[in-house]
């Protein structure tokens, strides 16, 4: 699950960071009276949407005055924001931060992230901030430092200061360099964190370490014991398809072909993506009913697939193994008794029982394209595109 | 002797009494599995499935002898159920469940540090589909009659994807020695390299069928792994082509964030260390088939 970049300053704020005075606003009519409030002389509006690359897409406006905080949340708000991390479709800004400014003398890089390889929490720091980690690496390969955490003791004191040194901050500010460190690992730690970027991480002119864009992640799995964390998620920042199949137990994401499917198992699912594609397709989505694909589960498949106005034919693979597939063919027949299929279907089960789970098919009035391996499935959803 | 679980291998479920737990402790039991008891803790006493349910695992281990344990218990209690198992002396823990925490993870692996090598319990899972060596024992939730006994090693992150492999290994006459599904998550009990390195000291098995995906650096370490250690053929299938990068797949660990991570990548890099790879999911039998037809 990921969060606003003000919901992130407020959270590591809390575990010891320092973040720019800001405020949130919804309207132009509140933000000019925030910016009086913020104090200074400039201020930097920033649209809050979950993506990165927000200034590059127009998103992050300097402003020199209150009314021009207000003319540019006006121009924000109610906007899509594409970036080259939102896809075509863009994201929708809803809420506006508003900052005071800083006079930056260096931006730094600061990130967390779990190590698949060592299993552990991985620090990783930069001199070169403003640039994505992924151009960091890239660009500047020799400029980062990493230090692993030992999550049963959590992170230690030198650590932070190795990477504070490193970073080639001067003696007075390590400290507060390290305690910021440290509250952005603790933050990880104790919310069930997967990431925490500062980007940049900056010192001011005035010897401030000051974070001035921040971003979270947490582990979905983990959000039955985070309820405060659980309460930042915004809707609007997802795919109104993904939140739809999200609330209904399945597991969906939209990309941009034609070609619907509806598959048991997540392992099964990108497979079945991956023959379409061989067979000259594009899929329109991923989607895994679960290993059990109960009728339920497949009633609200079909649904949430032709939602989809994309989809030009739907592809169902499933591999009944214990839940046999005489049973899955009784569900699928029922779905369709519910609802209306436009497009060509492809059926293609597999598994125990797939004699008699075919035979339930073709006796229904479904009208439907019967399939039996994977690649014979593929073919034929490409097949009925034309 | 197969690997891993054998056919007399004493086996106590974890959540027994659950409607989870219950049913597929039915589907082992009638498989063949030997079943000896189960814990749910407060219903220590009782009769279940006309086996003993025991309070704690230790007591369970104490009066069945039993050295391997699945767990259906609910993702909140199930790092602690697994740390539980480790401490009782359990040998070979599977962990069915989807949705613990990474975090947890990470704690159970950090726990089982404390014990040598020789008493460390081998944890299979979380989020998988667990362990069949056909013919002889199920300590998982598979179907099991879809394989068939013989001499190739599976190993696979998904559990309907290693079905859809045995059945088109079984529709081509070829038998399977023991199945491991090592499940879908980040952080896994047991990584392809933990089990590869088992499969090549198994004499009951010849060649290795490996059904990786996209997300982290594990298939890859496996690939090199067997490059340097290993004398048994290796095939390998990676799901997830097209995948986008950055999106998670179903399977909290199928996604891709850093080099290396994608299905491209890993399948190049899995050539080059000399792992026959299936061109496609639809064809890993026949992979398998040709690879067995010239040894």
């Amino acid at each position: 699950m990921d969060i606003h970049e003000y919901q992130a300053k407020e959270i590591l704020q809390s575990f010891g960071v320092t973040i720019p005075r800001g405020g949130i606003v919804y309207s132009p009519e509140t933000a000019e009276n925030k910016a009086r409030e913020i104090g200074g002389s400039k201020w930097v509006v920033k649209a809050q949407i979950h993506s990165g690359a927000r200034g590059k897409a127009g998103g992050v406006i300097v402003c020199n005055s209150p009314l021009e905080v207000a003319q540019a949340t006006d121009k924000l708000l109610g906007k899509k924001l594409v970036t080259n991390q939102t896809g075509p479709e863009g994201k929708i800004v809803n809420r506006i931060y508003i900052e005071e400014a800083t006079d930056i003398e260096k931006e730094l890089y600061l990130g967390l992230v779990f190590d698949r390889a060592s299993e552990s929490i991985m620090v990783v720091a930069s001199t070169e901030g403003g640039m994505s980690v992924e151009e960091i690496a890239k660009e500047k390969p020799d400029s980062i430092i990493r230090s692993k955490i030992e999550v049963a003791v959590g992170i230690q004191g030198f650590q932070a200061r190795e990477l504070a040194f490193g970073l080639g901050i001067e003696p007075e500010l390590i400290r507060r360099a390290s305690e910021t460190i440290m509250g952005c690992a603790k933050a990880f730690s104790e919310l069930d964190a997967t990431m925490v970027e500062v980007n940049p991480l900056v010192i001011s002119k005035q010897k401030q370490i000051l974070a001035l864009d921040c971003k979270m992640s947490f582990d979905n799995n983990a959000m039955f014991r985070r309820d405060k964390v659980s309460e930042l998620r915004d809707k609007t920042q997802e795919d109104e398809k993904e939140v739809y199949a999200s609330d209904r137990g399945l597991n969906y994401v939209s990309l941009d072909g034609n070609i619907g499917n509806i598959i048991n198992g997540a392992g099964l699912a990108m497979a079945s993506m991956d023959m379409i594609k061989l067979a000259g397709g594009e899929p329109a989505n991923f989607l895994d009913v679960g290993g059990g694909a109960t009728p339920e589960k497949i009633v609200k498949a079909f649904k949430l697939i032709t939602m989809d106005k994309k989809v030009k034919v739907i592809l169902v693979n499933i591999f009944a193994g214990i839940n046999r597939c005489d049973w899955v063919a009784q569900g699928i027949v029922q779905a369709l008794e519910k609802i209306e299929i436009k497009v060509p279907l492809v059926i293609r089960l597999a598994g125990t029982n797939v004699e008699k789970g075919n035979k339930i098919l073709r006796e229904s009035r479904l009208n439907y394209i019967e399939a039996n391996t994977l690649e014979d499935a593929a073919n034929k959803a490409v097949a009925a595109l034309k | 002797m197969a690997v891993i679980i054998e056919k007399n291998t004493k086996i106590i479920i974890q959540g027994f009494t659950g409607k989870m737990g219950t049913f597929h402790s039915e589907e082992m039991i009638k498989y063949g599995s030997n079943v000896v008891g189960g814990v749910t803790p407060g219903k220590g006493g009782q009769k279940h499935l006309d086996r003993p349910v025991f309070n704690t695992v230790k007591e369970a281990v104490k009066h069945t002898g039993a050295t391997a344990s699945i767990l259906f218990v609910p993702p909140a209690f199930a790092a602690d159920s697994a740390m539980e198992a480790a401490d009782a002396g359990i040998k070979t823990c599977v962990a069915i469940v989807d949705g613990i925490p990474s975090h947890d993870m990470i704690r159970i692996k950090r726990y089982m540090r404390r014990y040598s090598r020789n008493e460390k319990m081998t944890l299979v899972g979380p989020n998988c589909a667990g362990i069949i060596s056909p013919g002889k024992s199920m300590l998982g939730i598979m179907p099991g009659h879809i394989y068939k006994e013989g001499r190739v090693g599976i190993i696979s992150r998904s559990g309907t994807l290693g079905y859809e492999a045995a059945e088109q290994m079984k529709n081509l006459g070829i038998g399977i020695s023991t199945s491991v599904g090592i499940g879908g998550d980040p952080i896994n009990g047991s990584s392809f390299r933990d089990i590869i390195e088992k499969f090549e000291t198994d004499e009951e098995t010849d060649a290795i069928l490996m059904i990786g995906e996209i997300g982290g650096p594990q298939e890859v370490a496996a690939g090199e792994f067997a490059k340097e250690n290993m004398k048994k053929p290796v095939i390998g299938y990676i799901a997830g082509l097209t995948a986008p990068k950055g999106r998670v797949m179903g399977h909290a660990g199928a996604i891709v964030s850093a080099y290396g991570e994608s299905a491209i990548e890993k399948v190049e890099i899995l050539k080059e260390c000399g792992v026959i790879i299936s061109k496609n999911p639809s064809v890993m039998g026949d992979t398998v088939k040709s690879v067995l037809e010239k040894m």
